[in-house]
């Protein structure tokens, strides 16, 4: 096993795929020789070709809306949107087509498509380069939502993305592309869509998170341990949407205190979705109020101040030792 | 160094073959056969007169609300008649000519536009989308197909329709642009019908014709008259042949009038005048048509009235069948049923809690 950042692993995913079907095509900006600004597409194009990445113009509704077409025709587009705050001049795309074209057409006509796109901040980035807009598409019906925390399920997630028969949008963690290694088999790996994962369990209380926040969740359990005593339960979701409801309500029932942390607005964001989805699950079984650790709900800040915009171990610490006063 | 001109690219040509007055340019006459003449004309008086019962229809209360196409027939069917089964339609929503003449049933319109999705599901013997509501934004799928036509080294061509207003729409142009960089096999056809709801080409544009915006994207544009339908067979078949032989895309502006109202919730009596309607009312290009087809004796009378005695009857067959079919429609359940491969655990509880609703159990679903 090859030890490799969630570049490296995004990028055997999409080669894997692309050497076993012919219907897999990436299409987007600077995916082509230049591999992509992250380098996730790097030396694809040298080995497949400009029939199979494919440089588009500098133009988001096409790279989504030529991808809804390739989907109807019966490829498998994996379309990268440079960052995600641009995805908005193909949000219609997604919205009024990707999302809907299966439940319009009762399935005679399917978009098995998936948008690729970098989101969050943490890496110094210009204006318009860090945002964590999720919820839109966990909002979205017809939408599948995936966000992976390293590596490995990176990789695993993204073939299942690529051989899902629905619309997948696959956020990648910036702060996440090259920070840690991880070993990763050369040997095909899938994730089931729609699984969240237990990473570290625990009986005193639930922190739920997902993405580039799941290291500072991990670190706070850490926190938690070594100075309280306290043993945390980290679920990593891996999927926003469709939402493993149940997993969630089994560890709250468990513990009867939860933490839910996103580094996206607080307001309508996927805490306040799981916070009501524990009321409805486990309201009975709930020792103290559900506290959530996000973002606030200002834009997010140039990066000489989004430091303290983003949660950290501490204040997820701090939050949950609230939940544990009660 | 210097200041110099750039001579960008050619001129467009407008094209007229058939004109108002039936005055026939015999030397750009297309060749025809007979048969498919009397197909174009036979789709284009059902188009007619299929809308014409839909208006009854929802006049009465039997249907929504729908864009009638009246006027804008030759356009249709002058240009769909060019693709052969294994070509892909993308029409927007004003083509219900365009899409019964490539399969579409008319039961599948009254579903559509008395709002049951059992509308929207494309027939197996058709390639093509279903209507596309948001305007211009079936411009990029059109694209898509047709890169992927082209990926898979097939001849197929990718017909997409759109009106005046979809070409101040950013989509308009990104698929142009797109078409034209991949040379996809694509043909643009633009329904210029003047009015977008309320608002007339010379607000959409300064340009002089919709046409000539294909040269700023490096792929031929032709201007041709809407409502002669041998203008549109013949420049549509050279649009469509050079995208069958690799040639890549065209752009066809096809000069028509939108005769009635936008939808049938809008009154167009408040923005433009009964004269401009009835100047072109005078340009009908059905009439134009039959004209030209007796005279060539292809149709005549006699033949005309069994055609329109025919269309009556599977009118009115495809009325009854839709209106028995609604009646078995509508389970308020199937509503979840599509969105996804497999239904997520959510939607079924959200179905199972509406299961219960229906069933008059209510006071129990909300006791968890």
């Amino acid at each position: 096993m090859a030890k490799m950042t969630m570049v490296e692993a995004l990028n055997l995913a999409l080669r894997q795929e692309m050497q076993k079907d012919d219907s897999v095509v990436l299409l987007g900006q600077d995916i082509g020789p230049d591999g992509g600004v992250f380098r996730v597409t790097d030396n694809l194009f040298a080995e497949f070709g400009g029939d199979r990445v494919v440089d588009t113009p500098l133009a988001e509704s096409s790279i989504i809306g030529m991808s809804v077409g390739m989907a109807i025709y019966g490829l498998k587009p994996v379309c990268e949107i440079q960052f995600s705050g641009f995805i908005y001049q193909g949000f219609h795309q997604l919205e009024n087509h990707a999302a809907r074209m299966r439940w319009r057409t009762r399935s005679r006509l399917t978009v098995p498509m998936v948008m690729r796109a970098p989101y969050g901040g943490g890496v110094r980035a210009l204006e318009h380069h860090s945002e964590s807009r999720e919820a839109y598409w966990a909002h979205t019906p017809g939408l599948k939502m995936v966000i992976p925390s390293g590596p490995r399920n990176a990789r695993a997630l993204l073939v299942s993305a690529i051989r899902d028969p629905d619309p997948v949008i696959f956020y990648e963690a910036k702060a996440l592309y090259r920070s840690f290694r991880e070993e990763v088999p050369e040997k095909e790996e899938t994730l089931p869509i729609g699984k969240a994962n237990i990473v570290r369990a625990g009986g005193d209380l639930t922190i739920i998170s997902y993405g580039a926040m799941l290291r500072p969740a991990l670190e706070a359990a850490d926190l938690l341990e070594q100075k309280d005593k306290v043993a945390a339960e980290v679920i990593d979701l891996l999927t926003l949407s469709p939402l493993d409801e149940e997993l969630l309500v089994a560890s709250v029932k468990k513990t009867g205190r939860a933490v839910v942390v996103h580094e996206a607005p607080r307001s309508f964001g996927a805490g306040a979705e799981i916070v009501a989805r524990l009321m409805e699950g486990c309201f009975y079984y709930l020792e103290a109020p559900i506290e959530r650790v996000t973002g606030f709900d200002t834009i997010i800040p140039y990066f000489s101040r989004e430091k303290s915009y983003l949660p950290g171990a501490e204040r997820i610490a701090q939050a949950a030792r609230r939940t544990l006063k009660n | 160094m210097g200041r110099k001109g750039i001579k960008p690219a050619d001129t467009i040509d407008y094209l007229s073959i058939l004109d108002e007055d039936g005055n026939l340019d015999a030397g750009l006459e297309p060749e025809i056969p007979a048969e498919t003449h009397l197909k174009m004309l036979r789709s284009m008086l059902l188009g007619r007169r299929f809308d014409e019962r839909m208006l009854d229809l929802q006049r009465q209360g039997r249907i929504g609300t729908f864009p009638p196409i009246k006027g804008q027939e030759a356009a249709q069917i002058g240009s769909v008649i060019v693709l052969r089964d294994s070509d892909w339609l993308v029409p927007s929503f004003r083509e219900t000519a365009a899409e019964i003449m490539r399969g579409r049933s008319m039961e599948s319109v009254l579903l559509y536009y008395n709002g049951f999705n059992e509308g929207t599901i494309i027939a197996d013997r058709q390639k093509d989308l279903p209507l596309s509501v948001p305007v211009a934004s079936q411009v990029l799928h059109a694209v898509g197909l047709g890169w992927a036509a082209k990926y898979r080294k097939t001849d197929e061509v990718v017909m997409t329709f759109f009106g005046d207003g979809a070409t101040s729409e950013g989509d308009f142009h990104e698929g142009m642009n797109c078409a034209a960089v991949y040379q996809a096999p694509v043909v643009f056809v633009c329904q210029n019908n003047q009015w977008a709801i309320s608002v007339p080409l010379s607000r959409q544009t300064h340009s002089k014709t919709l046409a000539q915006k294909a040269l700023a994207y490096g792929m031929p544009g032709i201007q041709v008259d809407g409502n002669d339908i041998l203008a549109v067979h013949a420049a549509t078949k050279e649009a469509v042949d050079r995208a069958r032989n690799g040639g890549g895309p065209t752009f066809i502006e096809c000069v028509t009038y939108r005769i009635m109202m936008h939808t049938t919730s809008d009154d167009p009596k408040k923005y433009r005048s009964e004269e401009e309607v009835e100047c072109w009312k005078r340009r009908d290009p059905l009439i134009r048509y039959r004209n030209y087809l007796a005279k060539k004796s292809i149709l005549s009378d006699k033949q005309l009235s069994t055609l329109e005695e025919e269309i009556k009857q599977e009118i009115q067959a495809a009325v009854d069948r839709a209106e028995k079919h609604m009646q078995e429609l509508g389970n308020p359940l199937d509503m979840f049923d599509h969105l996804y491969a497999d239904l997520p655990p959510h939607l079924r509880k959200q179905k199972e809690a509406l299961t219960e609703e229906l069933a008059g159990n209510q006071g129990e679903a909300h006791h968890g």
